[in-house]
């Protein structure tokens, strides 16, 4: 007699990769797969999904937006979670209800996916109840919370429970942290000066802060403020939030090479 | 006022080159922001009175002609008289008439965001009238030919070296740098003009159907004596101001105080109820309410119909990163910030207006303290949306997007181009891990590093890894 396996131990997951993680920073993806694992989900990665489609959405063009979204919705049918390393991207799927009439089909593939897609350290905090954290890291970071993720999502506490977990790290809070860092999508070239300003206020709390590492959930946000630091001469390190849950710290910090790692150790 | 929301861009480029300003909002962000904060601490219900405030507006929104309708005929009741006006024009040809009628010379002004918006104070002067502001900031500014940058704040750009030169130049006294004599001077300057005005106009924080009553809030008192010694007593404001009851009042007045300056309450909240009776000790002869539409209704019914529900607290710009970056005049009309952003350009037309709902990275912290709820973020979208529409979104976006999707329909090429761009970039960085100059991402790179991919995309590691079994 067999057994059919336990679905509710072991869920099917599929990653969103997201287009930034994907292109610029794969370990932010296989640290993710790896926290999922983990957690004991089943982790696939679905080869239809490309981009959420926020550069349509915020530009204005609906129709754009909504075709892209059809093609997420069909990628990630059959999955029980969908998950990503990012709140604005999976904020981004959230926003996808809004897309379709109320008579539409897709509304309710849509509705089904919003209440399927979650940002990562929300799945592992408030839907696995994860907290088998094994890392370790030695300095003492800074979060930077995101704006999506934190207004859209309401994450705030879960990244911060979950690197409660990890050995020898401090959290050192900095000034204005939910303040946005100025990346914005498109904004950050469309009004550069104007980004520019925001980021440097942002670097300033940063530093300010006595952290050696700025943390946080979304690339865009982290590729923007490593950029700052970076062209200001700091030596503060970024890394995305699931690089350390997952122990995967060796890999250079973002925005650096091989060679300033192996000058640092 | 001339319209130079066209200019946005450049007009932001040139706040964040002011030393003076860029010292004045670096102030200003640890002002209103941390005194509402506590303020709200102090009250735990706060945001249950949000959802109460919402959903009065909405209600009010919903039913206003009827609300409307009974104001008016209040006013009528206690002897005041409601001119409605549906454009500015009608608004200023209205205000002018009631002027000449009383043979009016000087009219005195308490604050009011509406008479920005219809310009009133250009059109009386240009007809022989002379307006003089009370509000101690709108005074300075029209000292300075200037304009607001903030609706309740209008001066917060100025420090008080402007204001001392401004009140050396016109009143003809010893300079002085001192802020208590400054305003002094400007008391003994003004009581004059509140004495000898012939005409008081005020705006209205609130109208209350169920007594014909408009009420103002000022810290000054200014109000009060604009409205209570002149013969005639005007007060300009727009529709959707209305309220049902005194009680429904009092919920707006304390969600605003709070928002605004994170007072428990503003110092003066002033009520006008007609006319003055003959037991009346003091009081102006003429009362009139002129309701201005400008647009309004026209949001009725539409995906900006909530905006509808604001009141002006500005909070929204107080605590938006943009407005803080760029102040108020960047925006280049009336209302700044957030909720200009949706305002504006239904006034002045979304060509004109454009960049104003675009300059926003939707971080949402406008939402966030928004005493009513209006989903600020969402209508910016709206407008890109009106924008893309009517093919208005500039050319560069409208290629790189189209060009964009056609990949992003076709998992395939999106995979290709995202290992080409990868691969590329990573060559641009060569050793460094980032790079200093990227071609067509002159924006980025003029003020920051681009950090340089990792190396193969994802996706390719991840098929590689599955078809070696791992």
């Amino acid at each position: 007699m067999t057994t059919m396996p336990d679905q509710s131990n072991h869920p099917k997951v599929g990653l969103f990769v997201t287009c930034l993680a994907d292109m610029f920073r794969p370990s932010v993806a296989f640290a993710t797969v790896k926290l999922l694992e983990a957690a004991g989900c089943q982790v696939e990665v679905p080869e239809k999904q490309t981009c959420c489609g926020q550069p349509a959405y915020n530009s204005g063009d609906r129709a754009t937006t909504a075709e892209i979204a059809r093609q997420t919705i069909e990628a990630f049918d059959g999955y029980e979670y969908v998950v990503g390393p990012s709140g604005s991207c999976i904020g981004m799927l959230h926003y996808y209800p809004d897309l379709f009439e109320q008579n539409d089909p897709w509304k309710i593939r849509a509705l089904d996916l919003k209440a399927r897609a979650f940002e990562i350290t929300q799945f592992l905090t408030d839907i696995v109840n994860f907290d088998q954290i094994v890392a370790q890291y030695e300095g003492t970071i800074t979060y930077h919370d995101s704006c999506s993720g934190l207004r859209q999502l309401g994450v705030k506490q879960q990244p911060r429970q979950l690197l409660s977990k990890v050995d020898n790290l401090t959290l050192n809070e900095m000034e204005e942290a939910e303040t946005c860092c100025g990346f914005g999508g498109t904004f950050c070239v469309k009004y550069p000066d104007i980004s520019n300003r925001m980021v440097s206020n942002k670097t300033q709390y940063i530093s300010d802060s006595g952290a050696d590492t700025l943390v946080g959930g979304d690339l865009g946000c982290l590729l923007n403020m490593a950029g700052k630091l970076k062209r200001e001469g700091k030596s503060i390190q970024a890394r995305h939030v699931v690089e350390i849950l997952a122990g995967m710290t060796d890999t250079p910090a973002i925005g650096e090479a091989e060679y300033e790692l192996a000058k640092a150790l | 006022m001339q319209i130079k929301s066209p200019q946005f861009k450049e007009n932001a480029r040139i706040a964040l080159h002011n030393v003076e300003l860029q010292e004045a909002l670096g102030q200003f962000k640890h002002g209103f922001p941390v005194n509402r904060a506590n303020a709200i601490k102090r009250l735990p219900e706060f945001d249950d009175l949000r959802d109460a405030g919402r959903d009065l507006k909405n209600h009010i929104i919903q039913n206003l002609d009827i609300y409307l309708e009974q104001f008016e005929s209040k006013v009528i009741e206690n002897g005041g008289h409601v001119h409605w006006c549906r454009t500015a024009e009608d608004a200023n040809k209205t205000i002018l008439d009631i002027c000449k009628q009383v043979d009016a010379k000087t009219v005195t002004k308490g604050k009011s965001m509406v008479s920005e918006e219809i310009n009133l104070n250009d059109y009386l002067e240009a007809n022989g009238v002379q307006p003089v502001e009370t509000d101690l900031g709108e005074y300075i500014l029209q000292l300075r030919g200037d304009h607001p940058s903030h609706i309740i704040a209008p001066a917060i750009h100025l420090n008080v070296e402007d204001v001392s030169e401004a009140f050396h130049t016109h009143h003809k006294r010893p300079k002085t740098g001192d802020p208590q004599a400054l305003m002094k001077e400007a008391r003994e300057v003004l009581r004059k003009q509140f004495v000898s005005a012939d005409v008081g106009i005020t705006g209205a924080n609130f109208l209350v159907a169920e007594t014909g009553s408009t009420i103002i809030v000022t810290n000054e008192g200014n109000g009060d004596l604009t409205q209570t010694l002149p013969k005639t007593h005007i007060v300009i404001t727009s529709i959707e101001k209305v309220v049902p009851t005194l009680e429904d009042m009092s919920l707006f007045l304390r969600l605003l105080a709070r928002s605004a300056t994170g007072q428990e309450f503003t110092v003066y909240n002033t009520l006008s109820s007609g006319p003055r009776r003959a037991e009346d000790q003091d009081g102006p002869e003429n009362f009139h309410v002129v309701l201005v539409d400008n647009g309004r209704s026209e949001m009725v019914g539409t995906e900006f119909q909530e905006m509808l529900r604001c009141i002006r607290c500005s909070s929204c710009m107080n605590h938006c990163p943009v407005y803080g970056a760029v102040g108020g005049h960047s925006y280049g009309w009336v209302y700044p910030g957030p909720m200009g952003s949706v305002l504006t350009p239904k006034m002045i037309g979304i060509d004109k207006a454009a960049h104003l709902p675009n300059a926003s990275t939707s971080c949402g912290k406008c939402e966030e303290v928004c005493p009513v709820r209006i989903p600020l973020p969402k209508m910016m979208r709206h407008w890109r949306e009106k924008e893309f529409e009517k093919h208005l979104t500039p050319k560069a976006v409208r290629f790189g997007i189209a060009g964009w999707a056609y990949f992003a329909k076709r998992p395939a090429l999106y995979r290709w181009l995202a290992r080409s761009s990868a691969w590329f970039m990573q060559k641009m960085a060569g050793k460094k891990g980032r790079i200093n100059k990227l071609p067509l991402a002159g924006g980025w790179t003029d003020w920051r590093d681009m950090p340089a991919p990792q190396g193969k995309t994802f996706m390719d590691q991840w098929q590689a890894k599955q078809k070696a079994g791992e």
